[in-house]
């Protein structure tokens, strides 16, 4: 009866991919969608660019001397947490309402790997915009101490996945559009009010406090001091992002919708 | 083989105050096309949801391939696939890197490639979804749900929107995944669809069952009885009609200016209802002869038309 299609075309052979291949087929769709929206390449390698010029070539906000190592790690938080938080929310929010985590879910693709894809994606564009703003960094004659490189990795890992987490709570609860507002004010917020732009030792003491406990700060001070300071990481920045990425992770896993 | 494909008991599913199930129950079996009718609001998206383990039924048994849905799901769903009502892609996704996402994710899977050529994508296999047409969205999410090689799909409403070349493609499609052995559980509000896709058909109304069985069974009426419509100005005097006509049929006007005869149609009562007609100085415009649809049993069994 059907003339388009041999006997046995459609002969049920169900079965689930290979982990390691979902895994990665996951991981370079979410990577690649991110890196050809216009918008998310805006947020997470145009401005924290321009960001890397503005700080290190124009004399408005005082940095000590070479001003390119102090703006450097300023500039690597930001691009996390536009990676990871504000991007990821906005890219969550929307792909719920397209129904993407619902069609993914549909498949043989496990829960877990759900979440891991996306986590996989956002650090390899991640990676990707580290290595982009470090080169512009050596450009502006910025030379990091190597043995810090290691806990910048360390560093960048953890930021990238307690942003992630916010990212998610946000992006998995709310209506799209609240979720791309919401997004974009916090990461404004963040970048000049959350010891990004102006690190918690330049803030008024009061307010430095409080700031301290934001990922961001942490984020921040931990990266300066691995990479401008060539020590490791303050303890309390370690702490600090485990606390608001397990708080978040754990929260979103009771609020995240399908759609 | 033995356990059927889907077995639903006394499924009620509520959202709130709004009971969207109260009491569905039906039975697919391998290898065979279930028919999900009803109009909107029928029940007919949450009841397949609860199938595909999305949402957890308020109380009732469900069982697909002789698994539950909702606790084993990551058993179940290797193995089915799913075209969900609407949707099922990242806005900014091409068509064919969605299809080889999802084919990844299967064990056997049918060739990317050709499925997007049957499924006459090829011209827009580069074309991100949200720029794809509602019709080629369609396409895209059934291409999804046949990729893996599934024993059991569920298609929610799979031609809505398409135009009727596309929805022949499908239809088509049905019938070669029938013939392979493919269980089929789709929904419609289309008695055309159920009729020549099912061999079960299960009419749903306000979340309870109101009838069910072949579309030959649930058509069926006396032996020899076939209808004659036609259309003509209202409030005709059907006794007249009826006085005219051979004993034992039978004339009534179900909606205003719809005539409806049923008994033993044959020429002769054809021609006497339009000489009849021709005396009273009315055109008997659409004048048909033909059986029960499953829309005169919907109408019938609700007092509603199906179409709204
Ligand atoms: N997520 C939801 N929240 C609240 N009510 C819902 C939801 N989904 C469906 N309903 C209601 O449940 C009833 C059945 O809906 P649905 O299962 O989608 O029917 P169908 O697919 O037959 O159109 C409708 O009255 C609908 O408004
Ligand atoms: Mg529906």
């Amino acid at each position: 009866m059907s003339g388009r299609f041999a006997p046995g075309t459609f002969a049920p052979a169900p079965g689930a991919g290979r982990p390691v291949r979902m895994l990665l087929a996951h991981a370079r769709t979410e990577a690649s969608l991110t890196l050809r929206n216009g918008e998310q390449v805006l947020l997470t390698l145009l401005i924290p660019l321009a960001l890397l010029f503005g700080l290190t070539l124009v004399h408005v906000i005082e940095l000590p001397e070479p001003r390119v190592a102090a703006a450097a790690p300023r500039v690597f938080a930001l691009a996390v947490m536009s990676t990871a938080f504000t991007g990821q929310a906005i890219a969550l929010g929307f792909d719920r309402r397209y129904g993407v985590l619902k069609r993914l879910a549909a498949t043989a693709l496990p829960r877990w790997l759900l979440v891991a894809g996306r986590v996989l994606g956002c650090l390899a564009v991640v990676a990707l915009q580290l290595v982009v703003l470090a080169a512009a960094a050596a450009l502006l004659g910025w030379s990091p101490s190597a043995a810090g490189l290691l806990w910048t990795v360390v560093l960048v890992v953890l930021g990238t996945l307690t942003f992630g987490a916010l990212g998610v709570l946000l992006g998995g609860a709310l209506k799209a559009e609240v979720v791309l507002a919401l997004a974009n004010v916090v990461w404004l917020v963040l970048l000049f009010a959350g010891g990004i732009v102006l690190t918690t030792d330049a803030l008024p003491a009061g307010m430095a406090e409080v700031v301290r406990l934001l990922p961001s700060a942490a984020l921040t001070e931990g990266l300066t001091a691995v990479l401008a300071d060539g020590t490791a990481p303050p303890a309390s920045t370690v702490v600090t992002l485990l606390v608001w990425g397990a708080g978040a992770g754990l929260l979103a896993t009771r609020t995240t919708k399908l759609v | 083989m033995s356990t059927p494909a889907v077995e639903v008991s006394d499924l009620v599913k509520s959202y709130g105050p709004t009971t969207a199930v109260a009491g569905v129950g039906f039975r697919l079996d391998r290898g065979a096309v279930l028919a999900l009718l009803g109009p909107n609001g029928a029940g007919k998206t949450t009841t397949v949801e609860v199938c595909e383990g999305f949402r957890r039924p308020d109380s009732g048994r469900v069982q697909v391939l002789g698994l539950d849905p909702v606790t084993e799901g990551a058993a179940l769903r290797p193995r089915i696939g799913v075209m969900p009502q609407g949707g099922g892609a990242y806005p900014g996704v091409r068509a064919a890197e969605m299809l080889r996402l999802v084919a990844a994710c299967a064990a056997n899977p049918l060739d990317p490639a050709w499925l997007i050529d049957v499924l006459g994508l090829a011209g827009c296999a580069r074309t991100p979804y949200k720029r794809l047409s509602g019709g080629q969205q369609q396409r895209l999410s059934l291409a999804c749900a046949l990729i893996g090689r599934p024993e059991l799909v569920f298609l929610d409403e799979p031609t809505a929107g398409m135009d009727p070349q596309a929805r022949r493609l499908v239809w088509e499609l049905v019938g070669a995944l029938r013939a392979d052995g493919v269980a089929v559980l789709l929904t419609t509000h289309l008695m055309e669809e159920a009729e020549a896709l099912a061999d079960h058909v299960v009419i749903v109304d306000g979340g309870r069952v109101v009838a069910e069985g072949t579309p030959a069974e649930l058509t069926a009426e006396g032996p020899d009885e076939q209808r004659l419509r036609f259309r003509a100005k209202s409030g005709l005097d059907t006794a007249l009609l009826v006085a005219a006509l051979p004993e034992g049929c039978r004339v009534t006007e179900p909606t205003a200016g719809e005539y409806l005869v049923t008994g033993v149609v044959d020429p002769q009562v054809v021609s006497t209802v339009t000489a009849w007609c021709a005396q009273q100085g009315v055109l008997a415009e659409e004048l048909r002869v033909g059986r029960r649809s499953l829309e005169d049993v919907f109408l019938e069994l609700t007092g509603r038309e199906l179409r709204s």
